[in-house]
């Protein structure tokens, strides 16, 4: 409180930047799309790190908020309709499309990505979005692996998501699950790089602070894949863990490794019941 | 006795030509304060300002406030404002801070900026791959005149 204070009284002293730093925390803006209000914000629940929970969505500008309100300006949705047509596309050796075994998208992917990343029984393993639909890709098709946090693959776990837009992040983290959890805690504590920032440095300690020019949230993926103003391209969440640990000058893990699922499911379970967003945009 | 003679004028011309920068391995700190110049000479408060205002270099506007810096954009506001922290630390403290500012405040924020071991998966700069070497952020020179501007700020 004390540190707020001054900090505030620092930046009154700074004309231009006063109004940057007045924001500090989240806005107070309501999100809605196609008349359905979502939650962006709720108590923290028992055992959770945070108190209360926050969309990333409340931390951007207005301008950046309204995109993702509206399906027709929200940019994501070129990419949505592209991987819609793949959904119908026959590919690979077997002669089989998506559609030919799991029929009508809207129908068979409701509420998939609400418990993404899943622990799979038959792999051993927990597996992300993009794993499963690179398994019936490889293994059911006959046809190539996508690139991880490539274009199209991002495309299609958007395509995917979409179908679960507005249900409440629901990730299982016993059972076998848990030790990956477990790793996942581990890395977003551990001090990473040159500059030895975790992300609850960031994230945790510092939501609602200005970093330079960007404005902290708490690092949800609730909105994942993200449509992005920097790359204006879909981003994957392991795209986004990716960047924030290069930024700490260190050497990052790679998107689609075990340390990025782990990461991902310990990252969900701290948005846990936040609304599903996805695709999201931002800046 | 003798053999040692050929070494110390040696060492003494070396001073000479150039003095060497106390690596950051021999940095001294007496609780968190650095008393001896890195580099043996005065620092140059110009070069400190483009320094803590460069991305590439100190960065500190990132999580610092400086109102006699208000020409550079985007102030963060994770530490304290700098303000006056020419009164606030002698020049010794300033220099601890800067140079690894983990053995003023424990377990702080706040990057170490001249030292090159105890890093968890150290990066080459921002490329996201594994450094070969690990040089420290700033050099000897430029944690200098950082020290030297902070001097500056007076209030
Ligand atoms: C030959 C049939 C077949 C094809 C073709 C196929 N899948 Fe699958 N897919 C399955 C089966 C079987 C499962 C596992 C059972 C289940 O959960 O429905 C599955 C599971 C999945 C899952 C995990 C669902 C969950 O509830 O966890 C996703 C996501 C998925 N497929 C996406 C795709 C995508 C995208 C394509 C096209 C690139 C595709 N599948 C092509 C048969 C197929
Ligand atoms: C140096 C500070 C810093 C660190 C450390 C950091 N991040 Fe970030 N991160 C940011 C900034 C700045 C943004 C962009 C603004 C925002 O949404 O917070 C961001 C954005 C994100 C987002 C996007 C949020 C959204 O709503 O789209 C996620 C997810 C994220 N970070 C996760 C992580 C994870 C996981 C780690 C640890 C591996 C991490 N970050 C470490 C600074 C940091
Ligand atoms: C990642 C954020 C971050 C960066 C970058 C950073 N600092 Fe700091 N700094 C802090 C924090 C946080 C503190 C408060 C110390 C603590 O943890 O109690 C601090 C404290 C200080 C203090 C003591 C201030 C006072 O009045 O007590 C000085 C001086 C300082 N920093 C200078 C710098 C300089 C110079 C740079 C760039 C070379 C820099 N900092 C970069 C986060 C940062």
């Amino acid at each position: 409180m004390l540190k707020k204070a001054i900090v505030l009284a620092g930046a009154a002293a700074l004309t231009g930047l006063a109004s940057t730093a007045v924001l500090a925390g989240p806005d107070d803006d309501e999100l809605v799309i196609d008349g359905e209000t979502f939650v962006t914000e709720l108590p923290g629940f028992e055992g959770s790190p945070l108190d209360p929970i926050y969309s990333g969505w409340r931390f951007r500008d207005d301008a950046t908020q309204a995109l993702e309100m509206d399906d027709f300006e929200n940019p994501a949705f070129v990419f949505v309709e592209q991987a819609a047509e793949s959904w119908e596309t026959v590919e690979g050796t077997e002669g089989k499309s998506c559609a030919s075994c799991h029929g009508a998208v809207e129908e068979s992917m409701k509420g998939v990505r609400a418990s993404m990343p899943s622990y799979n029984e038959a792999a051993g393993e927990l597996w992300s979005l993009e794993n499963y639909v690179n398994f019936c890709r490889t293994e059911r098709m006959g046809a190539d692996a996508l690139k991880w946090d490539g274009d199209e693959l991002n495309a299609m776990t958007a395509l995917i998501a979409l179908q679960s837009r507005g249900m409440p992040m629901a990730p299982v983290i016993d059972g076998p699950a848990a030790e990956w959890f477990e790793r996942g805690k581990e890395i977003y504590y551990t001090r990473y790089g040159q500059l030895e920032l975790s992300c609850a440095n960031c994230h945790e300690d510092h939501t609602g602070d200005m970093i330079r020019a960007d404005h902290l949230s708490q690092g949800q993926i609730n909105g994942f894949p993200t449509y992005r103003f920097k790359n204006t391209k879909l981003n994957s969440a392991h795209g986004r863990f990716k960047g924030c640990i290069r930024d700490t000058r260190a050497e990052t893990f790679a998107p689609g490794s075990p340390e990025f699922r782990a990461l991902e499911l310990y990252v969900a379970w701290r948005g846990q019941g936040l609304s599903i967003e996805s695709p999201s945009v931002r800046n | 006795m003798k053999r040692l003679a050929p070494l110390a004028i040696g060492a003494a011309l070396v001073s000479a030509a150039a003095w060497a920068d106390t690596a950051p391995g021999d940095v001294a700190f007496t609780d968190g304060a650095v008393e001896q110049s890195l580099t043996g000479k005065p620092g140059d408060a110009a070069n400190g300002r483009v320094v803590l205002g460069d991305r590439g270099q100190g960065n500190c506007v990132a999580c610092h406030q400086v109102s006699e810096m208000a020409d550079v954009p985007w102030h963060g506001e994770i530490g304290p404002p700098l303000d006056g922290v020419g009164d606030r630390w002698s020049e010794a403290e300033l220099r601890g801070i800067v140079s690894n500012a983990k053995m003023m405040f424990d377990g702080t924020m706040m990057p170490s900026f001249y030292k090159v071991d105890g890093f968890i998966r150290p990066g080459d700069a921002y490329t996201g791959n594994a450094a070969e070497v690990v040089t420290p952020i700033l050099s000897a020179e430029q944690v200098e005149d950082v020290v030297a501007y902070l001097m500056t700020l007076k209030e």
